[in-house]
């Protein structure tokens, strides 16, 4: 499925499709059985050991959620729900596989920056809006931003990053934007 | 510095240890060379140790050899893995005879054995700490092979003992561990051995400590009387003592030896030998009091930590260390090394922050999506980050409002003179007040000590100290007069608080030279007398004993007269700041930070008002201040510690303290500091600082190096005219004539001035490329910048032109047009505005190169999945059909500020 949501981003975006010794690395960097061992530590009731006959298991968020590696990320439910196929935050084996892939090291950053992206997006339309803005920051802030200082980080992010002037980023934006920064690939990743 | 002032020392030491050991080391253990026994090679040693082992190991001894063979073999196949069954079958004979020794006399047997793991713990436990005590690399290697050993084994003895029967378990076990342990200790004791001189001593006195340690674990089955037994007990527990805490298996001796020869050398001759190094009689009766130690008179006085207590004797010992040139060269070169340390750390910081070319552009973006590193995976480092996120938010969000703020600028000029006017004029105050201190300080000082109150004695440093805690705080109410930028201000406060040191500083030491010139007449006065005293006493001598072979006078040191060192007292003064300042910071954390948080903490249960978050509230940890008070710290080691050697010493127990101190202080009783401005964004503005000081701290001293004679009678340039002629001597002596020539050219003015000349030039030139390439370097940017913008323009020009296009073609009734390509659209107006964003740039490195058509070709490819996932949007308002060659579409297209799209 991976792979399949490689050469998907890769049309969408407009952008020439990543190597495909990127998309190797990816699946190569994460050995399955040591990820499946932490996907089943989780709930070694509900998970079954033998996974030949594609079992139908989700984790519920809140089993998700409460990783070591999740529990003090802000945006925890937010990549919880982007990476599971329900949208709801409950992961399939493949889901769980799909999350740490994408924040693993050799993630390629164009794959990255998309996820970053659906991330940020709270009420996934595609595009981040003042709203989604604020509630981005707030959850950064934990809140301690007073509302004209939040409308106004939010307008100067649309101000700085907006590119055609739609008064919301694109992924396009977001992508431009995010090539430029120097710190998103080393701090958009979770070792596992 | 402390660094190199200890590297220098101990190199000197090493040298001089290596050669004068032998001597010493043939000294010391010969006490213990009773037996006579001189192993000579480590396997002999080894071997022995070995053979003693199965000694004790065995009750009954049957054949030492076989034994010995059957502990190699052992250890072989540990190493090897292999399962041979010729060791299996010795093994088994190893266990029967060790049953066959229960069978006997289990009791003895196993108390033996108790004795035996007791004295091999023993040992390794020894072996370990005189490994410790020598602090090398090699130590944790040696005890992790030994532990990998042990655990290798213990894993085997498990698996050997399923083979076998669960009877022989346990023995087994016992008998493998016990191995196991023979192997870790006798390795760590090969390792412990191989550097040391003089091994077949050590090995007799280990062997005889051993065999003493046997003894008393062993008496209480020995057939004696008690009387006897208590009394070879005693004698034993002595010896042992005696050699065990000596020897260290023979690096404490080392050890030991090393501090002797470190001592000597530094100090050359010990205290009490030469008047410089004794307390004179009339302040011995008081040398040892409390008041005048802390006021490092007295013992303190006449101590190595300060300058007068070294010999000038020109080489000591066998190496020759000339401890007058390396006083000078160390005191020089701490200087140029600090200097080296401080500009090399300018130029790495200014590297790192040389390319914040883009930065500038996505401030609050960057901040937004980039600053939550996902790592994180604390609840504590995640508090700490999220209060930075949101501290760097704030930062930028005032300074964003600053930069909007626009002001009546003749009412600010009017405040901002105003407040420097104020500011200097309190800098002048506290100068004048530190100066006129000073002064009657001096006359303090001709009084007598004990009529005067501990003021009168350290007000000096009180009121400093004073200074420091009070103008700060006044400085930064003054400066809310001048509205800088939050960022600027700060600056301008470092700046001023530094000022303010520096001029407090600079007074002292102004005021310090005033009695330094004073003491050096008295010095002279001293001097003339002592001579004319001298003479004297050898005309009369002469005459009373009618000869001309006179001996020195016999005075003992103590009671020789002397000048007033001006160097040690220079010293005492700069280490009484120092001790000062660290009461008076520590005082401050304790009452200022600590207090003050447990009353603001305990007594707001029963207050009438918030006070966590009313007036006390808790104290606000202020980095800059900080950094600014170590600066300075700095500033004073580097000054005093030409006169002061223990000064070092002392700044680094300073600092360690300090920092678990204040690190204490900060957790548990402080805020983050209101200002959210982290002073500045590099380093460079403290580095710079620190530069400064260190450039304004080697004036003095080099100074007072350069001109001033030192005292005649202390000090390890006493008796030259100038400190520097300590050079020059080393160089006519000891070096070969034509290096003095050379020196001699060198130092020339034909030479040096042409020399300084060059450098300016090299200077100039560096300079000078330094600015064209930053010209090009901007010239570049701006290149990329057009370039980018171009692109932009043209992207966007198509798709407003495509979609102008799109509705244009909906209205037309033949929808077969070819839609028109895009250089014939012209550029709506808004490009201008626009200009100043960066276009979407292709993400292929190839593409870099704007070949025009290729980039069209690459647009147009690109652009068609961007026009499907448009259609996902609604249509934004558009102005009317038919406007498409006209300006600006839509009330929308502006700059992104219009009303927001219905979606969101």
């Amino acid at each position: 499925s991976l792979k399949s949501l490689i050469i998907l981003f890769d049309i969408e975006s407009g952008y020439y499709p990543v190597c495909t010794s990127d998309i190797l690395q990816v699946q190569l960097s994460f050995p399955p059985p040591r990820l499946f061992d932490r996907y089943r530590d989780l709930a070694p009731q509900l998970v079954p050991l033998d996974y030949t006959d594609q079992p139908d298991v989700r984790l519920p968020y809140e089993l998700i959620g409460s990783m070591p590696e999740l529990k003090d990320n802000p945006f925890r439910q937010r990549i919880a729900e982007v990476f599971s196929e329900d949208g709801e935050g409950n992961m399939t084996l493949d889901d769980f596989l799909d999350m740490f892939s994408v924040l693993s090291e050799m993630a390629p950053r164009d794959l990255k920056a998309y996820y970053a992206f659906k991330i940020y997006d709270f009420n996934n339309d595609d595009f981040l809006c003042k709203s989604d803005l604020e509630k981005t920051l707030n959850k950064l802030t934990r809140n301690e931003l007073t509302e004209d200082e939040v409308r106004m980080v939010c307008e100067k992010v649309i101000d700085e990053a907006d590119l055609d002037n739609d008064g919301r980023l694109s992924l396009e934006d977001f992508q431009h934007m995010i090539v430029r920064a120097p710190d998103f690939l080393s701090t958009f990743h979770i070792r596992i | 510095m402390a660094m190199l002032l200890v590297t220098l020392l101990l190199n000197a030491a090493a040298i001089y240890t290596i050669v004068t050991i032998p001597p010493l080391s043939t000294v010391a253990p010969s006490a213990g060379g009773r037996n006579g026994k001189q192993a000579t090679s480590e396997e002999e040693e080894e071997d022995e140790a070995q053979r003693k082992r199965s000694h004790k190991k065995k009750a009954k001894v049957q054949d030492s050899e076989e034994e010995d063979e059957e502990e190699e073999d052992e250890a072989q196949r540990k190493r090897a893995h292999k399962k041979k069954a010729k060791v299996q079958d010795s093994e088994e004979e190893d266990e029967e005879e060790e049953k066959s020794v229960k069978r006997k006399g289990p009791k003895a047997a196993g108390r033996n054995k108790k004795a035996v793991k007791q004295v091999s713990e023993e040992e390794s436990e020894e072996e370990e700490r005189g490994k410790k005590r020598k602090g090398r690399k090699s130590t944790s290697k040696n005890q992790k092979e030994g532990q990998n050993k042990e655990k290798k084994s213990d894993a085997k003895g498990k698996s050997d003992a399923k083979g076998k029967g669960v009877k022989d378990k346990g023995n087994e076990k016992d008998k493998k561990k016990k191995n196991a342990k023979y192997s870790s200790s006798s390795s760590s004791g090969e390792s412990g051995d191989e550097d040391s001189l003089s091994e077949g001593e050590i090995a007799a006195q280990k062997e005889e400590v051993e065999e003493k340690k046997k003894l008393i674990a062993t008496l209480r089955n020995k057939p004696w009387r008690m009387k006897r037994r208590l009394k070879l007990l005693k004698e034993c527990q002595a010896f042992v003592e005696k050699f065990e805490g000596a020897l260290g298996k023979g690096k404490g001796r080392k050890l030991y030896a090393y501090k002797v020869i470190m001592a000597k050398v530094m100090m050359g001759l010990p205290y009490g030998s030469i008047p410089r190094k004794t307390v004179p009689r009339a302040q011995q009766a008081k040398a040892m009091d409390y008041s005048v130690l802390l006021d490092f008179g007295g013992y303190c006085k006449y101590s190595v930590l300060f300058y007068g207590y070294y010999n000038d004797e020109r080489t000591i010992g066998l190496l020759q260390f000339r401890l007058p040139l390396s006083y000078l060269l160390v005191g020089v070169g701490i200087f140029g090394y600090s200097l080296m340390v401080v500009i090399r750390t300018m130029a790495r910081n200014s590297d790192e922050g040389g390319d914040g070319g883009d930065d500038g552009q996505f401030t609050f973006t960057f901040k937004m999506f980039t600053s939550w590193d996902y790592l994180i995976g604390n609840p504590e480092t995640a508090d700490n980050k999220y209060a930075s996120i949101t501290t760097s938010f704030k930062e930028s969000i005032v300074d964003e409002q600053e930069n909007q703020k626009d002001e009546n600028i003749h009412l600010r000029r009017f405040l901002r003179v105003l407040a420097n006017l104020f500011i200097l004029c309190s800098l002048g105050g506290s100068g004048f007040l530190i100066y006129f201190v000073v002064k009657r300080s001096q006359d303090f000082a001709k009084l007598d000590q004990n009529t005067l109150s501990w003021y009168e004695k350290n007000e000096v440093e009180v009121v400093m100290s004073l200074l420091g805690l009070v103008c700060p705080p006044l400085f930064e109410t003054i400066a809310e007069l001048e509205e800088y930028h939050p960022r600027i201000a700060l600056k301008w406060q470092l700046g001023r608080i530094f000022a303010l040191f520096l001029g407090n500083l600079y007074t002292f030491l102004f005021a310090l030279f005033d009695d330094v010139n004073e003491k050096l007449e008295q010095e002279k006065y001293i001097k003339n007398a002592t001579i004319w005293g001298l003479k004297e006493y050898y005309a009369n001598y002469s005459t009373f004993h009618n000869t001309t072979d006179i001996p020195p006078p016999d005075i003992p040191p103590a009671d020789v007269i002397r000048g007033p060192c001006w160097e040690t007292d220079v010293g005492i003064e700069f280490v009484k700041l120092t001790v000062s300042d660290i009461q008076v910071t520590y005082l401050t954390i304790l009452i200022g930070d600590f207090v003050r948080a447990v009353i603001v903490r305990f007594l707001n249960y029963c207050w009438c008002w918030d006070l966590e978050a009313g007036f006390p509230s808790y104290g606000e940890f202020d980095i800059s201040g900080n950094v600014l008070g170590l600066i300075f710290n700095q500033g004073m080691i580097w000054m005093g510690a030409f006169y002061a050697p223990g000064l070092v010493g002392l700044n680094v127990l300073r600092l360690l303290s300090s920092m678990y101190y204040q690190c204490w202080a900060v957790m548990s009783c402080n805020v983050p500091h209101e200002r959210v401005f982290k002073a500045s964004k590099s380093n460079n503005f403290y580095m710079g600082l620190l530069l400064l000081v260190l450039f304004l701290s080697l004036l003095p001293v080099v100074y007072t190096i350069m001109t001033l004679p030192p005292s005649s009678d202390c000090g390890p340039f006493s008796g030259r005219a100038q400190m520097y002629d300590v050079v020059m001597e080393t160089i006519e002596k000891d070096l070969p004539a034509f290096i003095g020539n050379i020196f001699t050219y060198a130092t020339n003015p034909g030479l040096i001035i042409p020399a300084v000349l060059l450098m300016v030039l090299a200077i100039y030139y560096l300079n000078a490329t330094s600015k064209n390439y930053q010209n090009a370097n901007l010239e570049l940017k701006r290149k990329m910048q057009m370039a980018r913008d171009e692109e932009k323009n043209r992207r966007n020009n198509k798709e407003s032109t495509n979609q102008v296009m799109h509705d244009l073609v909906g209205l037309l009734p033949n929808r077969s047009l070819i839609p028109p390509p895009a250089e014939e659209a012209p550029p709506p107006d808004n490009m201008s505005e626009k200009g100043s964003k960066f276009p979407k740039v292709a993400k292929r490195p190839g593409a870099a190169d704007n070949v025009k058509g290729v980039n069209l070709q690459k647009d147009v490819s690109l652009a068609a999945p961007n026009s499907r996932g448009a259609v996902t949007r609604p249509p934004g308002p558009r102005g009317p059909p038919g406007n498409a060659r006209g300006p600006p579409p839509g009330p929308g297209r502006g700059r992104g500020r219009g009303a927001p799209r219905p979606k969101c």
